[in-house]
């Protein structure tokens, strides 16, 4: 399950990010590493990009970008 | 490091992440003492304040705002190389000052680890306890003191708080034992980095400092691969990928572990330091962001945002242009030489090149200051993030991001404004695609040549209605007309943006992984000097090149003013009425009829003198000499030699063609409105093809000039005026070959 599929108000753990290229580096530079814990908070009025709270900091990313990130469900 | 005499002026490196308070900590510590420049070669700029404590100087270098010391571009590439000391325009660092966010620790302590690693005295900032506090998290500031083993200093930027102990722990700092920490990565990882680092040093004079073989053996992205830096050798990247294959055999993932093992350290120093209550508490910011990122309410709060932003920047321009702002000090001033110098070179000089040009720069500024002026609140209390984060769908569908948006929208006001706002896009394919597309958006320079046109030309067909009692007349055609210029840029941007970023800007889609701050109240004085320095670098770098175009084209415009190709009729007629008026005393010639109209006869005999040194100028010479190359367009020479004189601003045209038509530049816009219909060559195909011109074409030196500043190569600018006058010589030529067939 990707972090694309999750549903608003989703919590979650990353389990792992796709790829080696700038995003991939990005996104874990920003936190997401595996084993980090986040919550769905919303999406663009467009429905695309998304809101994520996570390491307590609100993050944004595009649908894209959010589907390289691996995730489990927590709650 | 030795403890030799301390250097007398001490070098100190800013770093952070975004919206830290970095600029506020910076502006805090400096004042308004500081330098701009651009870094050659790259569109980051370069900022240096000064400042002093206990007799001695600092001189505080304020790099961009980053999340991380990876460099993936040239721009990222320049903090890198101030910190390590390898650029030649900048002294080697002394002490690096990291302000980082006291709310947000671990993520900012992920750039604070890649800091440690380079070896450099460092200081730490903690900035915004206070969100911290209304977070509900508690920050044991003693024990991470003892965890990191290098000063820190709480402070409160916006608030003027700890600067000064800040600044003493800096001097401190200077000479100090160096503070590299142990490396957060796993030893596998550190001795490959050991291995690749000998190689690097066996094969060059200059070696490669071990932070760059570190991150070599970390970015797989390939920027660092391939930006043919002395001292990577393919030797090297041979032995990184194979040092790769043998960690990944190994257990540790590349690029993963740095993240992994950072965010781990940063874990370890944060532990028990940091406490969060367990329910976190909802702020006000919370609170803030659900509504203003509301489906509904969210999409209608920006669209009024946008719509008063570009409204002010829209009005502030008409309000101190036509009304008794910029134009009336410079009537003023003309008239002043005007009675100072006698008629000739100089007084043209300084009354039509000199005043008239100076004006040209300064009409940029109060649309300038306003739109900074909007975009610095936006952007200190939280909400500029927002409106990228609303806008990335729609933009994303032409291959931008959502943070071109304003920039794009200012500049349906001035580009120039809109140019200079593109410094949020930090992926620079994007921010170039942003400001060569920019200038196609119709701006309000391009209002007057529509007007002017759509008045003379376009029948005033309305549609009547009658609404309770009122009647309302709507002029549908011209609106239509109007209408349509201003989609012809949009449609030709959106085009021109699409294929910029598939052939010539063409490169991975940048990421748009950010983060959405908290919303706070914006600082007053942050936003003034957001402004101010916005309008200080327009004017010092922008306006003396400016002006000095616009007296080239006065130049073109009056020389070489040969009295000899001026028919002798009209010398002798003009000597005439002038020693006829000579009888009258001054207070007739305001109030005798036969001296008005003696004068008013003397303005129509001047103004035809003034058309045929004009026509015989240079200038005029052109317009005759470029007159079959726009005769497809259905030009005469006088709109070529009005299209040449507009360079240095579009609006200029109706001046020049004032001027063509014996009319004077200071013609009503009726009086030109009724010449121009009155003139044969010129019908309704005509007049759409030059508002199609004017619409796509790059009549407009400040914009050129602009873009070369922002983008630091002339290169660009001279991309534009190619592409968009080819763009507008087409449309123009198609509008009229087109309209021709109706007539």
């Amino acid at each position: 399950m990707n972090l694309a599929q999750l549903s608003i108000g989703s919590r979650g753990e990353v389990v792992h990010v796709e790829g080696v290229d700038e995003i991939s580096l990005r996104l874990m530079e920003m936190g997401l590493v595996p084993g980090t814990e986040f919550t769905l908070l919303g999406a663009a009025p467009l429905g695309d990009p998304l809101e994520l709270e996570v390491r307590g900091y609100r993050l944004s990313l595009r649908k894209s970008e959010a589907a390289r990130v691996d995730v489990i469900l927590t709650s | 490091m030795s403890l030799s005499a301390p250097p007398r002026v001490v070098t100190v490196a800013l770093l952070g992440n975004p919206n830290t308070g970095k600029s506020t900590l910076f502006s805090a510590l400096c004042g308004v003492r500081q330098r701009v420049a651009n870094y050659p070669g790259v569109t980051v700029e370069k900022k240096v304040g000064r400042t002093e404590i206990a007799g001695r100087t600092l001189d505080i270098i304020d790099l961009p705002g980053t999340y991380s010391l990876a460099p993936k571009s040239p721009d990222e590439m320049v903090a890198v190389d101030v910190l390590l000391g390898r650029r030649s325009d900048v002294a080697k660092p002394d002490v690096v000052l990291v302000i980082v966010d006291a709310s947000n620790l671990e993520r900012n302590f992920y750039l604070l680890s890649q800091v440690l690693e380079l070896g450099l005295p460092t200081v730490v900032a903690l900035n915004m306890t206070d969100v911290a506090a209304a977070k509900g998290q508690k920050l044991d500031i003693a024990a991470l003191r003892k965890r990191l083993h290098i000063p820190l200093v709480e402070v409160q930027a916006n608030r003027k708080l700890g600067i000064k102990e800040l600044k003493a722990a800096l001097a401190d700092a200077v000479g100090g034992k160096s503070t590299a920490i142990e490396s957060p990565f796993p030893e596998k990882f550190q001795n490959e980095v050991t291995l690749l680092e000998e190689l690097a040093r066996k094969n060059e004079d200059e070696p490669l400092p071990r932070y760059l073989v570190e991150r070599l053996l970390l970015d797989t992205s390939g920027y660092l691969a391939e930006a043919s830096i002395s001292g990577i050798t393919p030797e090297l990247l041979k032995e990184v990928a194979t040092a790769r294959e043998r960690l990944k055999i190994a257990g540790i993932p590349i690029p993963a572990v740095e993240a992994m093992a950072r965010y781990q350290w940063a874990a370890k120093v944060l532990k028990d330091v940091v406490t969060r209550s367990k329910q976190r508490p909802t702020t006000l910011s919370d609170r803030l962001d659900k509504l203003l990122t509301h489906r509904v309410f969210g999409s209608l709060f920006f669209l009024v945002v946008m719509l008063v932003m570009f409204q002010a920047v829209f009005w502030i321009n008409d309000a101190l242009r036509i009304g008794d702002g910029i134009d009336y000090a410079a009537g003023w001033l003309q008239s002043l030489v005007s009675s100072i110098l006698s008629e000739g070179a100089l007084r043209s000089l300084i009354n039509d090149g000199v005043i008239a040009g100076v004006g040209g720069v300064v009409v940029f500024l109060p649309q300038i200051l306003t739109l900074f002026c909007f975009i610095a609140i936006l952007e200190d209390c939280g909400y500029m993030a927002r409106a990228a984060y609303l806008m990335d769908k729609l933009m994303s569908k032409i291959g931008l991001s959502g943070k071109s948006f304003i920039p794009l929208l200012s500049s349906f006001a001035c580009a120039v404004p809109g140019i200079m706002a593109t410094r949020v896009i930090e992926n620079r394919r994007d921010r170039l695609v942003t400001i060569l597309v920019a200038p196609l958006m119709s701006c309000s320079a391009r209002l007057p040549v529509y007007t002017l046109f759509i008045g003379a030309f376009i029948p005033n067909r309305t549609l009547d209605l009658t609404l309770a009692g009122w009647g309302i007349h709507v002029p549908w055609l011209r609106g239509l007309v109007m209408f349509s210029m201003y989609m012809i840029g949009i449609v030709t941007g959106i085009l021109v943006a699409w294929i910029l970023k598939k052939t010539l800007l063409r490169g991975a889609t940048p990421p748009f992984v950010m983060e959405l701050p908290s919303y706070k109240v914006p600082g007053l004085r942050i936003v003034w000097q957001r402004m101010t320095e916005q309008g200080w670098a327009f004017l010092q770098r922008a306006g003396t090149l400016i002006l000095a175009i616009s007296i080239l084209v006065w130049g073109l415009g009056y020389f070489p003013h040969n009295s000899a190709k001026i028919e002798p009729a009209l010398i002798e007629q003009q000597g005439r009425l002038e020693s006829q008026l000579e009888r009258f005393s001054p207070t007739e010639l305001e109030e005798n009829n036969d001296a008005l109209k003696l004068k008013s006869e003397l303005a129509a005999v001047e103004n035809q003198i003034a058309g045929e040194y004009l026509s015989d100028s240079y200038l005029g010479r052109m317009g005759h000499f470029i007159e079959p190359a726009v005769r497809p367009l259905g030009w005469d020479w006088k709109i070529g030699c009005a299209a040449i004189a507009s360079f240095p601003a579009r609006e200029v045209v109706n001046a020049t063609l004032g001027v063509i038509y014996n009319l004077g530049e200071g013609a009503e816009e009726q009086q030109l409105e009724e010449t121009i219909q009155a003139e044969k060559n010129l019908n309704i195909p005509v007049a759409l093809s030059i508002m199609v011109f004017f619409a796509l074409c790059a009549q407009c030196v400040s914009t050129l000039v602009i873009i070369r500043r922002e983008t630091g190569t002339w290169l660009w600018p001279l991309f534009t005026f190619v592409y968009m006058t080819a763009l507008a010589y087409v449309g123009a030529f198609a509008t009229y070959q087109i309209g021709m067939l109706f007539v």
